[in-house]
């Protein structure tokens, strides 16, 4: 079997990692040191490893988010070595193995920072600010009950599979962890696409594009100044052809509603 | 008390229709005097709490993560069944029914599973009118693949992120009627109480994770969506928050836990590394289409996959299940997978895995093909093994994926506690002993958008509530229980985590509650489970303070009501002295060693009420009659 990993012994590392008691207190790097890393360990695994240590002698365990632990919840995130959800392209944090390391390394673990995702304790923040720009209008207004036929409808394929790759968003946040500006563009743009992309979405498409957008403004996310950090650092790598597409979607919006 | 499962008469295709018009209505005007709880946000609570909300319904919806779209539902990859026959390959309602009454190998309840087919047309036309973008044909239409135990193209699917899409397509409607400000969204809360006031359930009591708050909910209706229990094994594809707390604390306050012991074991998860593994990931049913099962003939044949002739390779599934193949139902693809690991004709490391192999599917329909059906599978694959399925064959092996036992409904979902709803995974209604894949998803929905509306409706409508506050007593007793618990978990400050002592009651279920069930396992594991349910109590060692956010006490909660539960698993795995379905009692298997039910004894559903937790609890029996699909011995050959 081409097994690399499994016969690569285990490792020592160094981890500084951030402390922060609440979203008030101040907060400040911990060093700890982590022995027995097994490269075929989860990088959460490992910190699970770590607040075993913590709890049995008396210590303090790091509170992290994590949820379904394969990529799809986008509960965890943490931006490690000042890249968010780490080294390896298109992966999350909890998907990211202890193999992408080497022994001896220290890996500096941060929480997302950004003004609109406060610090709710160590590495965990608030993101409830995505909650509220999907809120906003990232929804089509159907009540249950009320649909026609799923077929009635025919979507070319081209645009549906470009609508699926918006709607493959997990809402993590790295994005804005990623971005110099914090700003919420590809989270938000990758919603407006999608619904943009298919026929469903259309009747709302304009009060879409400006409500959502001023509710980005509104959650005190900075502007898109086409970096392109937020693509490279998506797990999911959505394409920031979506926030032209978006920017698109507004300008049409502004110019020709009443 | 006697079971009810209120099972309108008539007609079986009859039977929803006529329900419909015979519930009781509530006035437009009047279905804002109520509230309505709703715990959970997946696929069934998100759709319950949005189709609630757009009734006009006050809804509270609770949830543990940081925002609704994380529920574990999120994470089903493959589809979701409905009987839309698009492919004119001979599907219909009464198949659906059919194939999933047979798939849960008759221990469900009929008019439920005719029900749930009924209504799975609108769930695919729903998601599509929210703008869910299911996989499409070059000209336009909708696309299907097949699935276990099915014959028919039936499921719809959107990649390998099926559940994605659609729980996110719920998580829009929900987001929808939060800014309406119909429904009230409660995040990293989690529920530690349900309330019972005149003998009706009036609210919840949660703990703020953030801030350790302990807080009373009031409201005339409480839903459960909270989901399945599968972590009691520790192990498992379930998310790491997923938890059975609030299915487990309701049922101790009355409601009956139902088939506890039915929990499926899915056949194609990567197989477990070591020690330090803290879940199990699932690679979809759906790669069976045209991934092939096998492992060498030879026993302990250590070669490398590629090595291995043509010949010298037994494709099992296909020749076991001609008929079927590879697509035969998880639970039978589970134990042929064991079978064939304890005859010591494992692979990998440690023996305890089989190929799926997708060589010749590459050959017959290029790379590119099986990257577009399961391009993110593979990549996820090689992520977590660094192994490329392109190369070398998927290594896999069962795990704990789904529980089909849950708290007992009636027809109207309601259970034993009058005013308590459970949807979706949390029941144990629609799936019997097995559930078939793509399955999960449309009960969840349909509970959600089209059942649920209805029914809570006609509970609201033929009750009358006197008001209640959170100031009544017996909020205040709750909250009293709940915080006592708490510093009481916090006060042990032994030497054990809540992981090691999860991984112990993992072992033990695994074991002797797993894949092959014994009665003297199961006796064992009713020894072992008391056992640590004690040394937990005395050992468990909690980190912080209750005050703060605290992971390490919400385990250490969790784990409380898993070593519990646990034990009522175990129970009534003994109890069923036959198997079916998940559910494999070792003394009751036919010559071939399928599985052996027996449906003179056991042709029931097994609910058992809460009488303390050092009590037996007491078993109450629903008798299962199938009038429309005839009892035989489930067949895939």
């Amino acid at each position: 079997m081409m097994n690399k990993t499994s016969e690569r012994p285990n490792m020592h590392l160094h981890l500084k990692i951030w402390r922060q008691l609440n979203a008030a207190a101040p907060g400040k790097f911990v060093s700890y040191e982590k022995e027995n890393v097994s490269p075929d360990m989860s990088f959460l695994e490992m910190l699970d490893e770590l607040n075993e240590h913590l709890i049995k002698t008396g210590g303090d365990p790091v509170a992290f988010d994590s949820d379904c632990r394969e990529g799809i919840c986008g509960m965890c995130g943490l931006v490690i070595n000042g890249q968010a959800h780490g080294p390896r392209r298109a992966t999350t944090t909890c998907q990211l193995h202890m193999r992408s390391f080497n022994d001896g390394d220290t890996i500096t673990i941060e929480p997302w920072r950004a003004k609109a995702f406060p610090v709710v304790r160590d590495l965990v923040v608030d993101r409830s600010a995505f909650d509220r720009i999907i809120q906003a209008g990232g929804y089509v207004s159907v009540n249950a009950g009320n649909a026609q036929d799923a077929n009635a409808l025919p979507i070319s394929k081209y645009n549906s599979d470009l609508a699926m790759d918006a709607a493959s968003c997990i809402g993590c946040g790295a994005c804005v962890a990623a971005c110099p500006n914090a700003s919420a563009s590809l989270f938000t743009s990758a919603k407006v696409s999608q619904l943009a992309l298919l026929p469903q979405g259309l009747v709302e498409r304009k009060e879409r594009a400006i409500n959502m957008v001023s509710q980005m403004d509104l959650e005190g996310f900075g502007d898109c100044s086409n970096y392109g950090e937020c693509e490279a650092a998506c797990p999911k790598e959505i394409s920031i052809s979506n926030i032209a597409r978006m920017k698109r979607e507004y300008v049409r919006a502004a110019l020709t509603s009443a | 008390m006697t079971l009810d499962a209120k099972i309108p008469v008539g007609p079986i295709q009859e039977k929803w229709d006529k329900h419909r018009f015979n519930m009781k209505l509530v006035n437009p005007a009047n279905k804002r005097k109520y509230t309505i709880i709703v715990v959970g946000t997946g696929l069934a609570g998100a759709s319950a709490a949005a189709s609630l909300g757009e009734l006009g319904y006050n809804v509270q919806n609770f949830c543990i993560q940081d925002s609704p779209r994380r529920a574990h539902s999120i994470a089903a990859q493959g589809g979701i069944n409905a009987a839309k026959n698009y492919p004119n390959d001979g599907d219909s309602v009464w198949r659906l029914f059919y194939d999933t009454v047979k798939g849960g190998d008759y221990r469900s309840r009929e008019a439920n599973v005719y029900r749930l087919a009924q209504v799975s047309n609108n769930i695919i036309d729903q998601c599509v009118a929210q703008g869910v973008p299911f996989a499409r044909e070059y000209g336009g239409l909708l696309s299907n693949r097949s699935f276990g135990g099915a014959q028919v193209s039936r499921t719809f699917y959107a990649r390998g992120q099926t559940g994605q899409q659609l729980l996110l397509g719920a998580y829009s409607s929900l987001s929808r009627q939060i800014k309406e400000k119909k429904v009230a969204m409660f995040t990293r809360h989690e529920m530690l109480d349900l309330v019972v006031i005149d003998g009706k359930a009036r609210g919840i009591v949660t703990r703020n994770l953030i801030t350790g708050k302990i807080e009373s909910f009031a409201a005339d209706a409480v839903l459960l969506a909270t989901g399945g229990y599968g972590n009691v094994y520790y192990l498992s594809t379930n998310a790491v928050n997923s938890n059975a707390t609030a299915v487990w604390r309701a049922h101790k306050r009355g409601a009956y836990f139902a088939n506890p012991c039915f929990v499926q074991i899915h056949p194609t998860c990567i197989p477990v590394t070591g020690d330090h593994q803290s879940k199990l990931t699932l690679m979809s049913e759906s790669l069976r289409n045209d991934g092939r099962v096998w492992v060498p003939k030879a026993k302990g044949d250590k070669r490398p996959a590629n090595e291995i002739p043509e010949e010298e390779r037994d494709y099992y599934l296909e020749r076991r299940y001609p008929a079927f193949g590879n697509l035969v139902p998880r639970d039978i693809a589970s134990r042929a997978a064991k079978q064939v690991c304890d005859e010591g004709r494992g692979v990998g490391k440690t023996g305890l895995a089989v190929y799926l192999d997708f060589a010749d599917a590459i050959k017959r329909l290029g790379r590119k093909a099986i990257e577009e059906k399961y391009g993110n599978l593979f990549e996820m694959y090689e992520r977590i093994t660094d192994e490329n399925p392109y190369n070398v064959p998927m290594r896999i092996f069962p795990a704990i994926h789904y529980t089909m036992g849950g708290l007992w409904v009636d027809y109207n979902l309601q259970s034993t506690v009058p005013g308590l709803f459970v949807l979706g995974e949390a029941n144990f209604s629609d799936h019997g002993a097995n559930r078939l894949g793509a399955s999960a998803l449309m009960q969840g929905l349909a509970d959600g958008y089209f059942v649920a509306p209805y029914t809570v409706g006609n509970y609201i409508g033929s009750n009358k509530f006197e008001p209640v506050t959170t100031d009544h007593p017996a909020f205040k007793a709750s909250e009293k229980e709940v915080d006592d618990l708490v510093k009481k978990l916090l006060a042990v400050n032994g030497t054990k985590t809540a992981h090691e002592l999860n991984r112990e009651l993992g072992l033990i279920m695994w074991e002797y509650v797993g894949m092959g069930r014994s009665e003297e396992g199961l006796k064992k594991a009713l020894e072992e489970i008391p056992k640590l349910r004690e040394e937990f109590w005395k050992s468990i060692k909690v980190a912080g303070t209750g005050e703060t956010l605290n992971q390490n006490l919400e385990e250490a909660g969790r784990l409380a009501d898993y070593l519990e539960l646990a034990e009522l698993i175990a129970r009534d795995a003994l109890n069923r002295r036959e198997s079916c379905g998940g559910h494999f009692r070792e003394e009751s298997q036919t010559p071939e060693g399928e599985a052996k039910r027996d449906d003179e004894n056991y042709s029931y559903v097994a609910a058992w009420e809460f009488k303390g937790t050092e009590e037996a609890p007491e078993l109450h029996k629903e008798s299962l009659t199938f009038e429309h699909v005839p009892l035989t011995q489930r067949s895939y050959k």
